[in-house]
Parts: structure tokens; sequence; C-alpha cells
């Protein structure tokens, strides 16, 4: 046996130093995938700015001057042009990204609290409960999510809290099946069986070991689900389930102006541009996200 | 006698596609207070199915009968529920593979707290100050520091006494060894061996130690149990056994082992063990067994009585000695 002091000696404890916590590893991983970076920048500017609409918006977002109508890009107090109604596109577009981010947002953590919990517990305790639960989100996969999402917020009315509810409900299946499969690989491991032997409760090893090994999979696979959240939500708002005039909101913005297209395209394109642009950042961050995560698995 | 733990007719069985398929099949054991068993065997021989049957770690499906009773208690009646009570607190495991024994998400000190906190109503700084105690107690250097790294941050050996000190948080009176050793090189083998010793001294627990390794069962066992194809071949005083192996498969062990004055190829014992899913009618060795005979592919011998503390299950005990 080693001596006491030879065990307390400095110089010998000094291979195992303190590394950098988790967080701070991912990070500097994140930070070093360039195109991730920027597009995180990106996003942070839409997403800041449609967020403090009230305080930088030129404008009231339903104040409109009949004599202002389509007014082109780079117009003199509209930068962005306005639209049919004389509308300020850029007020417009700060203010109808807060419904299309909350539309984009939301159903993900929705159907990661939900699908999450679903999933933990049919792959934890596996057996009955695991085929009665996964079995009946199975039945979800045989309708096309799109169409499955129209006749939800067909079937719930008009309204952005019901195009919320009707992503929510689609992207639950997906989520507890990341999850459950996730649970099946931690559950084996023999840390899980060291917390059983030493007389941990299963509600214990789960709030305690089992959610924290499964959640960088679980949140990875949201962060995906982020962007089709925000397009599917615009599109089911363009197809007029969404909010209704004059409130504006991305997918509705487009399909007000989608009769102006030949009179001023490049106006008519604005609201598109922004769901175009938030959604490929999204993607970007998640993929920078997944590959930084990645390292530490 | 006071014996702690009293295993009799132990047999597990798993649930597989071609059915019920035991994996331990009669086993009977008993561990007095303060004394070390070790059961030996190969891979694949129930030695670790029979540790963790004592705790019902088994996985799901699992078929246990038989009567396994700690302090006069039968364990196999318990629910989930009162097992949980003696899991780790009566009863506690250390395990082989100490990297993969911890979360990697937390740090080892939180995680040696955790199993203190499930049996034990106490306060954060409390536990905290056990950790202490427990990693100072196993050895760790510089306890304060090294309660906050997380598992891979430790060399092998430190992560093998954290695993001991987790098993002792709650002073158990019956710890269970899985191959404690095997994943650890041979300096700090000894230094963990040395430490079983130690923590047994001062506790008075008992230890059941299974492993493959004879050397190790040399250094630690006061009772050893040989174990072949799911069943106990010989059992008895360590220095009995050891001394005068009398199952041929014991024989056999011994001679394998590499020797300091040995010159040459190591022994081996030609053949497989048989498969549990096909197991033979009779003795399970026979067909490796230089001595076997046609009784002994059509019965399996019981064990019985060589003298007062050694047992051993074999047809063909007279016809070696004769030989010998």
């Amino acid at each position: 046996m080693l001596n006491e002091s030879e065990l307390t000696n400095p110089s010998l404890l000094s291979n195992e130093i303190k590394e950098d916590s988790l967080l701070k590893k991912v990070w500097l991983e994140f930070y070093k995938n360039r195109i991730a970076f920027i597009a995180l920048i990106v996003l942070g500017i839409v997403v800041l700015s449609c967020l403090l609409a009230p305080l930088i918006a030129p404008f009231g977002p339903l104040d409109g001057e009949i004599t202002d109508r389509l007014l082109p890009l780079g117009s003199t107090g509209h930068i962005l042009g306005t639209d049919e109604q004389g509308r300020d596109m850029l007020t417009r577009v700060l203010y109808g990204g807060r419904l299309s981010l909350y539309a984009g947002f939301l159903p993900v953590v929705i159907s990661i609290v939900i699908g999450g919990a679903l999933g933990v517990i049919a792959g934890y305790f596996g057996r009955i409960l695991n085929t009665i639960i996964m079995r009946t989100l199975d039945i979800f996969y045989s309708f096309p999510a799109i169409l499955l999402a129209i006749g939800i917020s067909a079937a719930l009315g008009q309204g952005i809290n019901n195009i919320v509810i009707s992503i929510s409900i689609i992207f639950i299946p997906p989520v507890a099946r990341v999850a459950e499969s996730a649970v099946k690989g931690v559950r084996e491991e023999e840390f899980i069986e060291a917390a059983k032997s030493s007389g941990a409760q299963s509600i214990s090893i789960i709030r305690y070991h089992v959610i924290k090994n499964i959640f960088a999979k679980v949140f990875v696979y949201g962060t995906t689900q982020i962007s089709i959240s925000l397009v599917l939500a615009s599109g089911l708002s363009f197809l007029g389930l969404g909010v209704s005039p004059p409130t504006p909101e991305w997918g509705i913005m487009l399909n007000n102006l989608k009769g102006q297209i030949f009179i001023n395209p490049l106006v008519t394109i604005i609201p598109g541009l922004f769901i175009f642009i938030t959604a490929l950042t999204i993607n970007l961050v998640a993929d920078g996200l997944r590959d930084a995560l990645e390292i530490n698995s | 006698m006071s014996e702690v733990l009293q295993i009799k007719d132990l047999v597990t069985k798993f649930s597989t596609k071609k059915g019920m398929v035991p994996a331990v099949r009669g086993v009977n054991l008993s561990v007095e207070r303060g004394k070390t068993l070790v059961i030996i065997g190969e891979s694949g021989s129930g030695k670790s199915v029979t540790l963790r049957s004592i705790l019902g770690l088994s996985p799901q499906g699992t078929e246990i009968t038989g009567s396994i009773k700690f302090q006069g208690d039968e364990l196999l009646v318990k629910n989930e529920k009162q097992i949980q009570k003696i899991r780790g607190n009566k009863i506690a495991m250390v395990f082989q593979n100490s990297l993969s024994a911890f979360d990697p998400l937390y740090r080892v000190g939180k995680q040696v707290e955790e199993t203190i906190k499930a049996h034990r109503k106490i306060s954060r700084k409390e536990a905290k100050s056990i950790v202490i105690d427990l990693f100072r107690e196993v050895g760790i250097p510089s306890p304060e520091e090294r309660r906050r790294v997380y598992p891979h941050e430790m060399s092998g050996g430190m992560r093998q006494r954290a695993v001991i000190a987790m098993a002792l948080a709650c002073n158990p009176d019956i710890l269970l060894a899985d191959e404690p050793t095997t994943a650890l090189d041979v300096t700090i083998q000894a230094q963990i061996l040395n430490l079983f010793k130690k923590i047994q001294k001062e506790h008075g627990m008992s230890i059941i130690l299974v492993t493959h390794d004879i050397g190790v069962a040399i250094e630690m066992a006061d009772q050893i149990a040989v174990m072949y194809a799911g069943k106990i071949v010989e059992y008895g005083e360590a220095r009995q056994v050891l001394s005068e192996p009398s199952h041929p498969y014991t024989q056999a062990l011994m001679a394998s082992t590499p020797q300091k004055e040995m010159s040459g190829k190591i022994v081996t014992i030609p053949g497989q063990p048989p498969l549990i899913t096909n197991m033979p009618e009779g003795c399970a060795f026979s067909d490796r067994c230089p001595y076997a005979e046609s009784a002994c592919t059509k019965a399996s011998p019981e064990l019985d009585l060589l003298t007062e503390q050694h047992r051993v299950a074999c047809f063909m005990q007279d016809k070696m000695s004769k030989e010998a």
C-alpha cells in the first residue's frame, strides 16, 4: 500500500486536475463552429427584435394610411414598404414574429414535456406499459403529420392556441420514441443497477439518473423540431386556421399579400423570407448544438 | 452458529425465447458474521447471478425459487418496497467496473450522498460530512476535493475506493462484491483487497466475494464455494479446499493458475462448459473430466461431506483417492 504522505503529495494528484464544466465545454465547441455561431447571432437579432417590437417598431401594427398602400422597399419612413392597407411592413413583421415564434417554440416545449414523460415511463418500466403507450402513439404515425395537424386545428377552430395544441399533438409521438429508445439504453447501464443495489426507488432513479442522461438526446431532437413547428404554424395560419385579420402573423400576412405579388413582389415575400431565415438559422444552431453535445457523450 | 445469510436450494431461471433457462441450479450457501465467503468459478458459471438474486436485482421475468434468509428473515417473499430498505442499507454491493457504476453526469460525492439519503433522513450538510469520513476511511486522499470531481476524473483505483465508500455508506451487515478487483492492475488489486480486510475487521461485516482469480480467493477467503454450470461443486473451509482440492474441476482450476516456479505452458481445461440452454443429464463437468465414468453421465452428483468442513459433489471420490 502507498503510505499516507505519498497519497497526499500534491504532485501525484495533479494529473486529476479539475476540468471545465460541461456547459463551458459545450459552449466552446459550439463557438468553434462558425456557421452555427453566426446563425445564432442572426437568430438572436430576429428573436430579440420581435420580442421588443412595441419598443422599436416605428408604427402601430394596425395603423394603416390608405394613401400609402403598397409602397415599395426603401420608401421614406417605410424601409420595408407597406402592405395592401398601407400598414408599415417592418412593424407588422416584428409584431407578427411574436406570434409565429410563439407557435414555433411552445409546441416543442409541450411535446418534450408530455412526449418525454411518456417515453420515459414506457422505456423504464417496459413490458405491458411500453406496449400500451408506444403502440397507441404509433397510431398517430398512420396519418400524414400535416394532414393531422390541419384536421385537429380545423376541429378545434380558428386561433393561434389551437394551432399550438394541434402541432403539440403531432410532435408527441416522435419525441416519445426518441425518449423511449434513449431510456432503454440508459436503463441497462451499470450505474442504474448500482443505484438499485443501494436501495434507490424507481421514481428517484428516473428523476435523478434517467432524465439527466437522456436530456441531451431529447433536447437536440427538440431543437430540430422548432423550425418544423414554425413552418407548420405559419402554414396553418396561411390557410386561415390561425389568427384572424388584422392581427399580424407571418403566415397570414403572406396570405393577405399574395394578391399583390405581381404589383410588389419584393414586399410580398418579406414574411416568407422571415419564416425562411428563422427556420434556417434555428436548424443551423440545432446542428451546431448537436455536434457540440456529441463531443461529450 | 452466527449465520447472517443462508441460501437454500436457490434456483434462478431466466426467461429467454427458448423458455425458462436455469442459470443457477440449486445452490446452498451460508455466510457467518464477520467472515468472507469467496465464490469462484469461470465466466457464466452463475456466480454473479447468485449474487444478484440475493438483492433481487435480476432482470424482469426472472424466476427465483428456494430460500434466501438474511438474519432469519426470508428475502424472496419480500416485495419491492421491503427489499429496497435492505438494499444498500443492510446488504450492499460493490461492482466490478467502477467507471460504469457511477453516473457520469454527477459528482462522485453527490452520488454517495444520495445513497445515504435513500435510507436516512438527514440534511445535505450531515450527508456531506459522512461522505468525507467515508472517503477518508477507504483511503481517498484529500476527500474534501475528491468529493467534488466527476467519475471520469478519478483514477481506477481511487474510483474503486469510492465505490466501496458508497457500499459502506449505511454500514451494511453484508458486502456483496462482484469481481471488485478484476478491472484493476495488480498493485491496486492488493490495496483494494487490504482495504476490504480492514473494513471487515472494523465493521465486523460479512463479505461475499465473487471472483475467477484463485489468487484473490487465497488472499481473502474464510470459506470457498466453487461453482460450475450453476451448481456448487465444492464447498468448505478455505484452507481445506485450497490444500486438498477434491473435485476434478477445482483441481483443474488450480492447475491452470500460473505459478511463479512454473516453466512452459499454462495448463488449460479442455472443452467448454455446457450451455445453460442445453444442460447434460448427469454431472455438468463429465465431458471435460478425466475421471468421468458412465455413472457420471446418468445422474447429477450432490454435495457430499468429505470432512466436517468440506463438501464435494463428485461420484469419483473413492476412485480418485485410491489413485492418489
